[in-house]
């Protein structure tokens, strides 16, 4: 049976799409038989993050109303055959989203892959819920910045309010906390909260940091997912958070400001 | 149990000095023997039983017969009452006695207390409420932090928190409120107006605090220094943050 994660975080614009194309990529890359699934219908983004908008004909919402087949519907990446993606409608809206439709289609997943990835829209409304609604895991992801903090401790009482787990009374969904566009020097310079204040607030298990970066941007505008980039820090900050998730021990990079070399002081970089 | 005292002062003087008699009035706890079956050698064997298991208990214990399970088929009470006195219990009062019964009752020396049955129901007596002062406190704790959005209301109760209270978080109770973790949401203790709750918190940074209507704001609060430990109580009308 396959492992539902959703990627979350109440607040937009903090990397939900970023990073559930990332984290789905770097588990493909590890073997994993992964699908991730476009929640934000409407405002269709995870297929251009993934390269993939010329290749979407049916979507998901197609799939719920029974007008195309899961196997239709289903993108295969180009570059890892373990990576599937389910885009979004963008001509609907989230309320074409229902609990019981969203249902089969997982469980028609279920047996074909080892880890769901549902990438959630931005809110705390009907779409995002209904997108952490089937959740095992979830990775909260967060900005070092205050309102993006508050946002994701919102989220983290609807998951243990409104998910099925916390519905039915079962085992609680296991949260991860992932920082993203997190730059140790402004930290340094008080302009952004640190990875402790941040913890602290919501109280969850960090899975990783991934720090500001300009690889992040354009990997997104070319549609070609940063963990993909062997040269890049977010693009090892991403695999770190990838083999962490599978359950290995790895020390957190990125967090602390890099001492500059004496060359480097001289040139003054 | 709370007593209520009614001292009868409004007589005309008599007589000099100290009064000789003081009329209170005073709740007591009673046991009350209800009798489920009108077969009187049943109820002397079973109370022979009770009596063997708890000697002590019943020894010059004053009760109360409750006849209402047997009001359709009432045994005679002349031989149940003789019968407890032989036993050493000291029957005082019949409660839920059907009216044919009640001279039998009130010529053994018993006396009839609350729910008489049918045509003496307007005698009946309410049983007397505790005032809800007296009554203790339950408690809630909560073991998880409460997040923005989230609201915890201990009714009747004190609350405690195993944890923090975020930003945008609520809590409330009838009670007073306790964090072992750092306040960043609203805390307000004693909603249904009792002055006398508090608020303890581990590390003070609270969004509002309240009790029993009387509260504070952020704004209100800026002097107030941050991440401290705290108790907030209510003085003469105003919050004191210590």
């Amino acid at each position: 049976m396959a492992e539902i994660i959703v990627v979350t975080s109440g607040k937009g614009g903090v990397g939900k799409t970023t990073t559930s194309a990332n984290f789905a990529m770097g588990l493909a890359q590890r073997g994993h038989r992964t699908v991730v699934i476009d929640f934000d219908v409407g405002l269709r983004n995870l297929d251009l993050v993934l390269g993939c908008e010329r290749r979407v004909v049916y979507d998901f919402v197609n799939v719920i109303h029974g007008e195309a087949t899961l196997k239709q519907a289903l993108i295969r990446d180009k570059r890892n055959d373990h990576l599937h993606v389910l885009p979004a409608s963008q001509t609907r809206d989230k309320e074409a989203l229902t609990v019981e439709g969203v249902g089969q289609v997982l469980e028609a997943l279920a047996s074909d892959f080892d880890y769901i990835i549902c990438d959630s829209p931005a809110g705390i409304e009907h779409g995002a819920v209904t997108a952490l609604y089937y959740a095992d895991r979830a990775l909260v992801v967060t900005n070092p910045e205050v309102s993006s903090v508050r946002d994701s401790d919102r989220i983290l009482g609807i998951l243990a309010a409104k998910s099925r787990r916390a519905i039915e009374g079962g085992e609680p969904v296991r949260e991860h906390l992932v920082l993203t566009r997190y730059s140790p020097q402004r930290v340094q310079r008080g302009e952004m909260l640190s990875v402790g204040d941040v913890g602290e607030i919501l109280g969850i298990p960090l899975l990783g940091v991934i720090p500001e970066s300009p690889a992040v941007l354009q990997a997104s505008n070319e549609g070609v997912p940063v963990v993909l980039d062997e040269g890049s820090d977010a693009g090892h900050a991403y695999r770190d958070l990838v083999g962490r998730f599978l359950g290995e021990e790895r020390a957190h990079r990125f967090i602390e400001v890099e001492r500059k070399g004496l060359l480097g002081r001289l040139l003054g970089r | 149990m709370e007593q209520t005292r009614i001292e009868i002062d409004n007589l005309p003087p008599r007589h000099v000095g100290a009064p000789a008699i003081a009329v209170t009035g005073r709740g007591f706890t009673f046991s009350v023997l209800r009798i489920l079956d009108a077969d009187p050698e049943r109820i002397v064997a079973d109370l022979e039983h009770h009596l063997a298991q708890h000697p002590n208990f019943f020894h010059r214990a004053p009760v109360v017969l409750d006849l209402q399970a047997v009001a359709e088929a009432p045994p005679s009470l002349t031989s149940l009452i003789a019968a407890l006195r032989e036993r050493g219990l000291i029957p005082v009062a019949v409660q839920h006695c059907p009216p044919e019964l009640l001279d039998e009752a009130l010529a053994c020396g018993l006396a009839e207390t609350g729910g008489g049955g049918g045509a003496r129901r307007e005698r009946s007596v309410r049983p007397p409420s505790e005032p809800q002062a007296a009554a203790p406190r339950r408690l809630r704790v909560v073991r998880q932090p409460i997040r923005s959005g989230q609201q915890v209301y201990a009714a009747d109760a004190d609350l405690v928190v195993v944890g923090t209270v975020n930003p945008g978080a609520e809590v409330l109770a009838d009670g007073s409120i306790h964090i072992y973790g750092a306040l960043h949401g609203k805390a307000l203790a004693g909603v249904k107006g009792d002055a006398g709750c508090a608020i303890f918190c581990n590390s003070f940074g609270a969004e509002l605090i309240a009790i029993a209507g009387t509260y504070l704001s952020a704004d209100e609060m800026a002097a107030v220094p941050r991440d401290k430990v705290v108790q907030v109580t209510l003085r003469d009308g105003a919050l004191v943050i210590e």
